[in-house]
């Protein structure tokens, strides 16, 4: 079987990113899954080998270069090329993150391949690799392959359920990377820290705030809901465009897009671009004071008032099931 | 210094957008055209270093069909000083693969201290062209970065990724893309459209650039299908009454959803 090379992103704790497990479960379908890791020289990758294991990872190559953390993509990209060279794969996974776009942007430049971005599922049809996308907010379900190359394919983050069976004790191999190509420099880095809630694009539950929050500190009340449903916290671009959370949290066109089982709208209008990032979620709750909001015609249970006064009970009514 | 954005023509996310089944590439007759949004940022970031640098020229690339000259006028009018269109029947459907190699044969010898692009077109969401560009070119690239300071020969922005915010920067020439935390594009003004009409257009095709059609990078994406997905239908709403937030955690108990 031909080796399905997986791009492993790293925390800043040097742990595997939740993508890790995704693209490991992606790629038992299409080869051998084999885990490509670049780490400062001497990193001690015991407790990084076990966790890719764990995630279905039969080999991991451990490719050291001097340059990484400190310079954007060309250290991952020397070192996939490495082992590009080396293991002759059929196909490249790298996960469609800000990074992995990077990486894998450059890669089919380095090595001729070419690019399947935005995967949300991946298959083997004979020699093909074949990756299905959904396109333009959902309004199209499509399907591509590479033709007369290596095919480097972004997988999007959350969209693939099935996972690897674990792996004892993958077998190691290093590389000593020789870094080329110019690169920008990090002069300084912050690692996001943990919210406590989970990750937007993966989540199960979304509960997103509006321009209808009217200021920072009344957006607390969507971060009520969604920790009362254990959900993640989004937003619309005009509540992120006036402050009243992070451009992490923005759902839509030129934000994050999730699918997750329920998303609850709060003071949202639904222009188009804001659905294009949430009309696959399987259920859809909307609250918003006028009747003729877009968001109405997507939500599967739609409220008609005012989140202030709406959102306090529902929050007592949930409690007091809780407690029932 | 000279910059030179990368601005797209795309299809307005305003309108339904739709893609013909048989190829999987756009309806371009379906919907009105526009300068892709995070261009015009990434336009209005240069203009800006141009406004207070008066020596900087900008330049508006595009590669697109005939039409896209209607993307170069509008940053024209918005001030830029000059247009390049890269357009050639040949390039119809192009991939990723084929539309850096050809941008980047464009930016070869084109003398760009900075070059900016978006970080991710509306229509494609690949957000892979910088960083294609870069390795083309040779150059560093800043990618997806919500600031921008040129300063002593350097360029420096923030970054954020899913595991961290960082402080990135490169000596020029260098190769940047910008996210919507940069500022709004400005709008064209009476006199910038009035003037747009003067400034120079350098239309090139693919031999012009000295790509032979078939010089095009030989691996490729090729589209298997295309299937439109039924749209959505919402219930009628329910108008609160004092009760609305009770009925909701009835219906999300009902649903298993809580
Ligand atoms: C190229 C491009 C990309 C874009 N990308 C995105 C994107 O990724 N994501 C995105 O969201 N938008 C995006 N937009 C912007 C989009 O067009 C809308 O401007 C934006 O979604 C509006 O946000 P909103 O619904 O919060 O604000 P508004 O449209 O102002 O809606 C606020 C709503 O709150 C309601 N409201 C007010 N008070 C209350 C109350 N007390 N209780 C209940 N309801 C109340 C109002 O009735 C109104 O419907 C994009 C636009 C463009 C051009
Ligand atoms: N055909 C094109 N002509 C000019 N610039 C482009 C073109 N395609 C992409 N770009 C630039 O590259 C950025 C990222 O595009 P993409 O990688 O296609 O998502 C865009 O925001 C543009 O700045």
């Amino acid at each position: 079987m031909t080796a399905a090379l997986v791009h492993i992103e790293l925390t800043a704790d040097g742990a595997p990113t939740d993508a890790a497990a995704e693209l490991l479960g992606a790629a038992t379908v299409l080869g051998e899954p084999v885990a490509v890791i670049t780490v400062a020289p001497g990193s001690d990758t015991a407790a990084l080998v076990a966790a890719l294991g764990r995630a279905g990872a039969a080999r991991v190559v451990v490719a050291e270069a001097a340059e990484v953390g400190s310079v954007i993509a060309t250290p991952q990209v020397s070192a996939l090329a490495a082992a590009i060279d080396r293991e002759q794969p059929s196909v490249v996974l790298l996960a469609h993150s800000v990074d992995g776009r990077d990486v894998a942007g450059r890669l089919a430049v380095r090595v001729g391949g070419a690019l399947a971005w935005d995967a949300v599922g991946v298959t083997r049809d004979g020699d093909r690799v074949v990756a299905a996308h959904s396109v333009f907010g959902g309004a199209y379900a499509t399907t591509s392959t590479i033709e007369g190359g290596l095919p480097i394919v972004t997988v999007r983050p959350g969209a693939i359920d099935a996972r690897a069976a674990a792996v004892e004790a993958p077998a190691v191999e290093r590389l000593t990377v020789e870094v080329s190509g110019a690169a920008a420099t990090i002069e300084s880095s912050t690692p996001v820290r943990p919210s406590g809630r989970p990750e937007l694009r993966t989540a199960k539950v979304v509960v997103a705030g509006g321009r209808g929050l009217g200021s920072p500190e009344k957006f607390a009340l969507v971060e009520q809901l969604a920790d009362a449903l254990g959900g993640a916290v989004g937003a619309s671009r005009a509540a992120v465009d006036a402050g009243y959370i992070d451009h992490a949290a923005q759902v839509g066109q030129t934000g994050t897009t999730v699918a997750p089982d329920l998303y609850i709208a709060l003071g949202i209008s639904g222009a188009i671009q804001h659905k294009a990032g949430m009309q696959t979620a399987k259920t859809i709750v909307a609250i918003n004071t006028d009747a003729s909001a877009p968001i109405f015609e997507v939500a599967d249970f739609g409220v008609v008032g005012d989140v202030f006064t709406v959102v306090p009970q529902l929050l007592d009514a949930l409690q007091s099931r809780r407690s029932a | 210094m000279r910059i030179i954005v990368l601005i797209k023509h795309v299809p307005d996310t305003w309108e339904e957008r739709v893609l013909d089944p048989a190829t999987g590439r756009l309806d371009r007759s379906a919907s009105e055209r526009v300068v892709d949004e995070i261009t015009e940022r990434a336009l209005e970031a240069a203009l800006a270093l141009k406004d207070s640098d008066k020596s900087i020229e900008v330049v508006a690339l595009t590669m697109g069909p005939g039409e896209s000259t209607g993307a170069i006028k509008k940053a024209l009018s918005m001030g830029a000083d000059s247009g390049i269109h890269l357009v050639d029947d040949a390039l119809a459907g192009a991939d990723a693969m084929t539309t850096a190699a050809t941008i980047a044969a464009a930016l070869r010898d084109a003398g760009a201290d900075l070059i900016i692009a978006g970080n991710e077109s509306t229509d494609g969401r690949g957000g892979m062209l910088p960083a294609m560009l870069a390795e083309h070119l040779g150059l560093p690239a800043l990618t997806f970065i919500s600031d921008l300071v040129v300063e002593g020969g350097r360029v420096r922005g923030e970054r954020a990724t899913e595991t961290a915010t960082s402080v990135v920067s490169a000596a020029l020439p260098a190769v940047v893309s910008i996210t919507e935390g940069m500022p709004e594009p400005r709008f064209p003004s009476f006199k910038g459209i009035m003037g747009a009409k003067k400034k120079p257009v350098a239309s090139h095709s693919l031999a012009d650039l000295g790509l032979a059609a078939d010089a095009t990078p030989r691996a490729a994406s090729v589209v298997l299908s295309c299937e439109p997905r039924p749209g959505r239908t919402g219930a009628e709403p329910i108008v609160d009454d004092g009760s609305a937030g009770q009925r909701l955690a009835d219906y999300l108990a009902q649903q298993r959803l809580v």
